[in-house]
């Protein structure tokens, strides 16, 4: 995808921040915006990797690829590029993996206004430095992702939903092999199978999970991430990924103020080399 | 070698665990590959604040360090330049907890990648990289390279099963870069550290993921009159939507080879074999192998070998893991190579790896990564021969060069180290490396973790050099 247009409206100096959908949290106010490129540039199907504008909407890239009996690792709604800048996974991360992993060539906008190649369009690369994982989840502080090149993964033969009453979600997650989703509310768990029907079938009655019609509303109060094994000692309302430890609450995450960690010097060195004029969504800090 | 610096390692850690001897210094001028070094002092620290130690010292005397796992790297990674000291991990390689319900555990980098899927083999569980060389190549070291193996093909590579990190920084600080928390706020410097190569810092704790071992496996052999035939049949079998936990392929003179030093019944007389597993709960595994033995007959595979127990699927396997060995048989020296091609273009890419060899009057088996396109052409070569060292660089040289131009990479799992630092140029441009050399320089403010590897020095970049100073084939 050509990009120079792009480069040529980040420019090289001045504010500046980027907008996709709005879907998660939009660009940074009073700030001139741009926009990354959309559209699907091509989808190869026996090599199980597509191609795309950073501002292609995350939904166009699954219709198109369930043509070919594909999907994204991405969460739903919004755009590509803004999904990966956030870097949050879907329920789907159990079995599917993180975001980070889906990510394996991008071409963004440095704080220069040069067009950047991270990574390489194969689905296996060691050629370098990983800076496509340091690009997830960099809520666009780095550079500015303007196209990307994906892994597919093909979509599973059968995918049913389950659910049961448990007050410990453990024994039946040890008792499952490679579930897609395990939830949890507390005192309800929702399973999601996926793969051969009989299968599907055989481990929802070993385990007496009922079929349902999908996955619980997730509370918004508050995305919270804890050790997969501290998930049992969650309290309040809420809806926790078992194995993966992200927990989805009702209410807010405390304000803690900024937490000094051991890693705050590297990821200020981080920014300093990649944006030292700090003029990449200014105001957002990553640490 | 100052005095001095050897007092201060032997101070920081004890001085029988600094290493000064000629004799002891040559063990350890290299890595698996041929580049060689030499190293001004090799320390052999037990925990992290020994590491931190030998780094302090190092950085102190302006004096470079190199990491160093099991010296299994085949780029030269771990190879030693200028008198660099060498930090190796070997003693430090406890399994420090395994938590089985979460399925994690925390381990030293010393820790040798099958040692770690055997302490966990209890609780059905495995670490999902497998190198062909994991009974002797150590977590550090598959976390600085981000190594791959034959079932990475279904379960990602090294990267996608280490979740946290602790990492001595080249100025001394120790940090935790990721953890036990999925998608926690910040950089992913985690993400960022693998693969680094030593540059980086040193890993002294690593968090792995471990995976479910799968209920029902099976694992079968096909063979095909073409090379060709057999690329085409890994094609059709990813776009049929399967992905196969490994599919490997072997050509004639490997499988040969291989079949006279362990005996397998293998096709001898067949052009490429291919080996797929699948793995997974039975219905579905059922229905795969049906599936892939009705794609591979429609590309005109020979016969169908289903391994009928567990001791067949390990002969077949142990086929594939052992050609390294087989080849001794055939030359003395192998140089191997390790790029990743887009499937499709396997056939076409393979065919001009036969051609260059030829031209360049070389030998070449081919056993590799075919599911996910990684080529491994083994060059096999007798060294005393005048001249073939050359020849075997050429032709390496032209193999990289076509993998690239045919919309590849350089380096698939081995890394880039010495080895194809300047080829690096062929894959990015002086914008992309200078972002790399920032992500470096982030990370290593002294500039003495394992320096003048990977990247090309800016004045080099652009024209492919060969041998980089200070480094003997
Ligand atoms: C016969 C054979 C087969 C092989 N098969 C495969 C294969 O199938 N797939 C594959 O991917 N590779 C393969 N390899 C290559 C090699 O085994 C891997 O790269 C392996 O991960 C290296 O581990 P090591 O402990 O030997 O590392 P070393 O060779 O000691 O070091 C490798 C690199 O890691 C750095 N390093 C080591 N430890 C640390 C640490 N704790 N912190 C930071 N940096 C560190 C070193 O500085 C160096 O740059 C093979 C090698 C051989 C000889």
């Amino acid at each position: 995808m050509d990009l120079t247009a792009f480069a040529g409206e980040v420019g090289e100096a001045g504010p500046v921040t980027i907008s996709g959908m709005a879907t998660r949290g939009g660009p940074v106010p009073g700030v001139r915006a741009v926009q990354p490129p959309a559209g699907i540039e091509w989808i190869q199907a026996d090599e199980m990797t597509m191609r795309c504008g950073a501002g292609t909407p995350v939904d166009d890239v699954d219709a198109a690829l369930a043509e070919y009996g594909q999907c994204i690792a991405l969460p739903p709604h919004g755009t590509v590029g803004g999904a990966l800048s956030l870097g949050h996974s879907g329920i789907r991360r159990l079995g599917y993996g993180p975001e980070r992993d889906v990510l394996l060539q991008a071409c963004y906008i440095s704080d220069r206004g040069h067009v950047v190649q991270a990574g390489g369009p194969t689905v296996k690369n060691v050629s370098g430095f990983d800076l496509c994982r340091l690009l997830v989840g960099a809520r666009g502080t780095l550079g500015f992702i303007g196209d990307v090149i994906l892994r597919t993964r093909p979509l599973p033969a059968d995918s049913q939903w389950f659910t049961t009453e448990v007050d410990d979600p453990f024994p039946t997650f040890a008792r499952l092999y490679r579930p897609t989703s395990v939830l949890w509310s507390g005192s309800r768990m929702w399973v999601l199978l996926e793969g051969h029907p009989a299968d599907v079938a055989a481990q929802a009655e070993a385990c007496s999970l009922t079929p349902c019609s999908g996955p619980p509303e997730l509370p918004s109060g508050s995305r919270r991430v804890v050790a997969p094994s501290a998930v049992g000692s969650v309290a309040g309302t809420f809806i926790a990924e078992v194995g993966v430890g992200i927990v989805h609450h009702a209410d807010p995450t405390p304000d803690l103020g900024p937490i000094e960690s051991s890693v705050t010097n590297l990821a200020r060195r981080i920014k300093a080399e990649f944006d030292p004029s700090g003029r990449l969504n200014p105001g957002v800090v990553v640490a | 070698m100052t005095t001095s610096l050897v007092d201060d390692l032997g101070a920081a850690l004890s001085p029988d665990r600094v290493r000064v001897g000629e004799t002891e210094l040559a063990l350890y001028r290299r890595d698996a590959s041929n580049l060689e070094g030499h190293a001004g002092a090799v320390c052999f620290p037990t925990t992290a604040s020994e590491v931190q130690a030998c780094v302090r010292v190092a950085v102190r005397h302006g004096r470079p360090f190199v990491a160093r796992g099991a010296g299994t790297g085949l780029a030269g990674g771990a190879t030693p330049l200028d008198d660099a000291i060498l930090i190796v991990t070997t003693k430090m390689n406890r399994v420090l907890s395994v938590d089985p319900i979460s399925r994690l555990a925390w381990v030293e980098p010393g820790v040798l990648n099958l040692d770690l899927t055997r302490a966990v083999t209890k609780h059905g569980l495995h670490f999902a990289p497998d190198p062909s060389s994991q009974q002797s190549c150590s977590i550090g070291g598959n976390v600085a390279n981000n190594s791959g193996g034959p079932h990475c093909l279904a379960d990602g590579v090294t990267t996608a099963h280490v979740i946290g990190l602790e990492v001595v920084l080249p100025d001394g600080e120790i940090v935790q870069l990721g953890g036990e928390e999925a998608d926690a706020a910040g950089y992913d410097l985690r993400g960022a550290f693998v693969g680094s190569e030593g540059m980086c810092g040193i890993a002294t704790k690593v968090c792995v993921r471990l995976t479910q071992n799968p209920p029902a496996v099976r694992t079968m052999l096909m063979d095909f009159a073409s090379v060709e035939a057999g690329a085409q049949t890994v094609s059709a079998i990813i776009a049929s939507g399967m992905v196969p936990a490994a599919l490997e392929m072997m050509d004639q003179l490997c499988t040969r080879a291989v079949e006279e030093y362990i005996h397998a019944g293998l096709p001898v007389d067949a052009a490429a074999i291919l080996l797929v597993e699948v793995a997974g709960l039975p219905n579905g595994v059922e229905a795969d192998v049906q599936r892939i033995v009705e794609i591979g007959k429609a590309h005109g595979a020979g016969t169908v070998r289903i391994a009928q127990d567990e001791a067949e699927r390990a002969l077949l396997w142990k086929g594939r893991k052992n050609a390294f060995g087989a080849i001794a048989r055939i030359k003395p020296n192998y140089y191997l190579h390790d790029t990743v091609v887009p499937r499709r273009r396997l056939p076409e890419v393979l065919k001009q790896v036969y051609e260059i060899v030829e031209r360049h009057e070389l030998l070449v088996m081919n056993v590799f990564h075919a599911g996910d396109g990684n080529l491994h052409p083994l060059l096999v070569f007798d060294k005393r021969e005048p001249g073939v060292m050359d020849r075997v660089h050429a032709a390496g040289e032209e193999i990289v060069r076509v993998s690239v131009a045919a919309g590849g990479v350089l380096s698939g799992e081995h890394g880039i180290g010495l080895e194809k630092r300047d080829f690096m140029s062929l894959m990015f441009n002086a914008e992309d490396l200078d972002a790399q050399a920032r992500l470096r320089r982030a990370f290593d403010t002294t500039g003495l973790a394992n320096p003048n590897k990977v990247l090309p020095s800016p004045a080099s970049c652009g024209d492919v050099q060969h041998v980089p100073e200070g480094a003997w084939i």
